[in-house]
């Protein structure tokens, strides 16, 4: 019977997969590798992560926009505001160059919602729009928020965006619009389904990866390696913030 | 002494035409208001770099205005003197009347004006923006009552209680305000914990000019007899407000002068801002203030109704220019994310932010004050709220010519 034909091989993949899950398993209990993040859909996000991610400003070559543009894809922005001064645009994700005038060295870097572990937006929005998820993902409630800006006001990394027209044609997993505020969401949608954000994805480098995506959280995963081995650095560490985004070379 | 008798204004000409003056500039504003609104804020001047901008202003003074429009109420009730008990109601209404104009402002100008209700039953109690919310229609409740007290004759013993509670809450309210931009590190322009009692004094000072003015127009106009001992005692209270603005103002940059870190942010308002530094010297402190100064202490002009009105006049004036320098001045100062670093962008790090005000935006502003004056003269013609007379000899027996 079909019915049965179908329930053998449900099972024999289900042995396989125990094969494989028991292949990378040193010890009960202790993975070789972490599995996929994929976090059930009624399971709501929890602290035992922390997500980051890591940029190395010595694999970013200034001429790559890389990054900008996977995110404007990924999240669709970028081109649909047609009207609004380019100072009224939004930018989720932005590359900047630094020179230092003293010697002339020049780096680049992409700089988006850092993620903070104590966000300026969430202290001072009024509504509770601006909140930051126990996973660390920092974002926007568009059903709430008012259109006050004083988020922005008191962001020191001008990662926030207000919308200045209305827009037509939005992505489903990125809603936006007209009168609210709107920032780089780590690409919650993709991590809460075990991915990465789009811009590490994209991400070429120049021999290796510029970006990383982890859990800060997991002393194993590879962020949290990295930042161990080579250390890591806050923008405006100075103000406490314990921002989730972190860059080494700067 | 002759006891001051309060009486509703008349039914007059002028009256149907200050409140159609005042109605027409509010429906224009309210135009403005759907065109901002109805095409978004590209339309207006404010962008992503300077995020709030004339309405803010406008806003931000009239609500500064209205905790220092009480000021003849809290003197009257707090510090017991008598000579301005006649003419605190019109102070309390004053002050409620601003607040309205100023929040009108400040909600319209909103990305979703239309979620109030959500600002109304969502409350983060962390933000200073909600505390605001509280302190603000709470200062509304507490000046309606404190109103009944003062105009209801069996209510009166319990107007001084009123009145210290309108006194600390106005003074905890204007704290609010001045935190709104003392609590934010992010930026170089703010961070200060004196922006709170910086704000607290401006506010005396604003509140008293737009007072003086509405007490000059309203008894000129309703041709009541006003006599030089409120006059005199106000106007060198307004002088001694102006004096400690201007020492807020000193000390606020003297500090950060002493920082190194700050020395970026303190020359571009004070020596190479354009725009900004032009409004600091000469509209905050030349018009706003050494003027003013001027004329109310010169014996040619210090007795002058006229010119007491022209400085109270330049107050305003001033203190929207120190307003305009506070909010977008210190918007328009890049970020500092790297420091000693030379930084561009798409997205316009390290370049000062551009801002100019658009038409809309500046008519949404002057609604506000239109609200809060069609508020005052409503109120003076439906209720007993003027004394029919402020002749010396009403306000203060003892007062003598001399005196003046």
């Amino acid at each position: 019977m079909t019915m049965q034909n179908t329930d053998q091989s449900r099972r024999k993949f289900l042995g396989t997969s125990a094969a494989a899950v028991a292949g990378v398993t040193i010890a009960p209990g202790v993975l070789l590798h972490t599995p996929a993040q994929a976090r059930p859909v009624d399971q709501p996000a929890t602290s035992a992560q922390r997500w980051g991610i890591l940029i190395d400003t010595n694999q970013c070559d200034a001429g790559c926009n890389d990054c900008v543009t996977a995110c404007q894809s990924e999240n669709g922005w970028g081109s649909n505001e047609t009207k609004s001064s380019p100072e009224q645009q939004a930018e989720w994700i932005r590359k900047v160059e630094l020179k230092d005038p003293n010697t002339g060295y020049k780096q680049s870097l992409p700089v988006m919602c850092q993620h903070c572990e104590t966000p300026p937006c969430v202290d001072v929005c009024p509504t509770g729009a601006s909140m930051k998820r126990a996973d660390g993902i920092v974002l926007v409630d568009k059903h709430i928020c008012i259109g006050c800006r004083y988020c922005m006001m008191a962001c020191p990394y001008k990662a926030r965006s207000f919308i200045h027209e209305t827009l037509t044609d939005q992505k489903t997993v990125a809603p936006r619009g007209k009168g609210t505020v709107e920032s780089c969401t780590m690409c919650v949608h993709r991590v809460d389904d075990g991915g990465t954000p789009a811009c590490v994805e994209a991400c070429p480098g120049k021999n290796g990866k510029a970006m990383v995506f982890g859990d800060l959280n997991d002393p194993n995963s590879e962020i949290s390696q990295r930042l161990k081995q080579y250390g890591g650095k806050q923008i405006r560490a100075d103000l406490g913030l314990n921002p989730g985004v972190r860059y080494q070379g700067i | 002494m002759k006891k001051p008798v309060l009486r509703e204004v008349n039914d007059s000409m002028g009256f149907y035409a200050l409140l159609a003056l005042f109605g027409a500039i509010i429906l224009i504003a309210l135009g403005a208001t759907y065109y901002m609104e109805h095409n978004g804020h590209w339309v207006t001047g404010m962008n992503n770099q300077i995020v709030w901008g004339m309405p803010h202003v406008f806003a931000l003074f009239l609500i500064i205005a209205a905790s220092g429009a009480l000021n003849v109420s809290s003197i009257a009730s707090v510090f017991g003197r008598y000579q301005y008990k006649p003419i605190s109601p019109l102070s309390t209404v004053l002050a409620a009347a601003l607040l309205l104009g100023g929040l009108m402002v400040l909600v319209l100008d909103l990305g979703r004006p239309d979620r109030l209700i959500v600002a109304m039953t969502y409350y983060n109690f962390k933000s200073i923006f909600a505390w605001n919310i509280i302190l603000y229609n709470g200062f509304l409740a507490i000046l309606v009552v404190y109103l009944w007290t003062q105009l209801d004759q069996t209510k009166n013993k319990y107007s001084k209680l009123a009145g210290f509670v309108a006194f600390f809450w106005r003074l905890i309210l204007t704290t609010g305000t001045g935190s709104i931009f003392g609590f934010l590190v992010a930026r170089q322009g703010y961070d200060a914990a004196i922006m709170a009692p910086m704000f607290i004094i401006m506010s005396f000072a604003f509140g008293l000019a737009v007072f003086m003015l509405v007490m000059f127009g309203a008894y000129k106009w309703t041709q009541r007899p006003l006599g030089d001992a409120i006059v005199r005692r106000l106007k060198n209270l307004l002088g001694v407000f102006i004096g400690a603005v201007l020492y807020f103002t000193l000390v606020f940059h003297l500090t950060n002068l002493y920082a190194t870190e700050h020395h970026g942010v303190e020359r571009f308002i004070l020596m190479d801002g354009g725009i900004y530094t032009t409004l600091f010297w000469w509209g905050h402190f030349v018009i706003g203030g050494l003027v003013p100064l001027a004329l109310l202490y010169l014996p040619q002009t210090g007795m002058k109704r006229s010119m007491i009105a022209l400085a109270s006049v330049l107050v305003i004036l001033g203190g929207m220019a120190q307003l305009y320098v506070i909010i977008i001045g210190g918007q328009a100062y890049p970020l500092e994310m790297f420091p000693g670093m030379e930084v561009t962008s798409s997205f316009f790090d390290g370049v000062v932010g551009t801002y100019s005000p658009t038409l809309a935006e500046t008519l949404l502003g002057i609604g506000g004050f239109a609200i809060a004056m069609l508020l005052v003269t409503f109120v003076a013609r439906v209720l007993r709220l003027l004394p029919e007379s402020l002749a010396d000899d009403v306000v203060d027996p003892h007062h003598s010519k001399a005196d003046a």
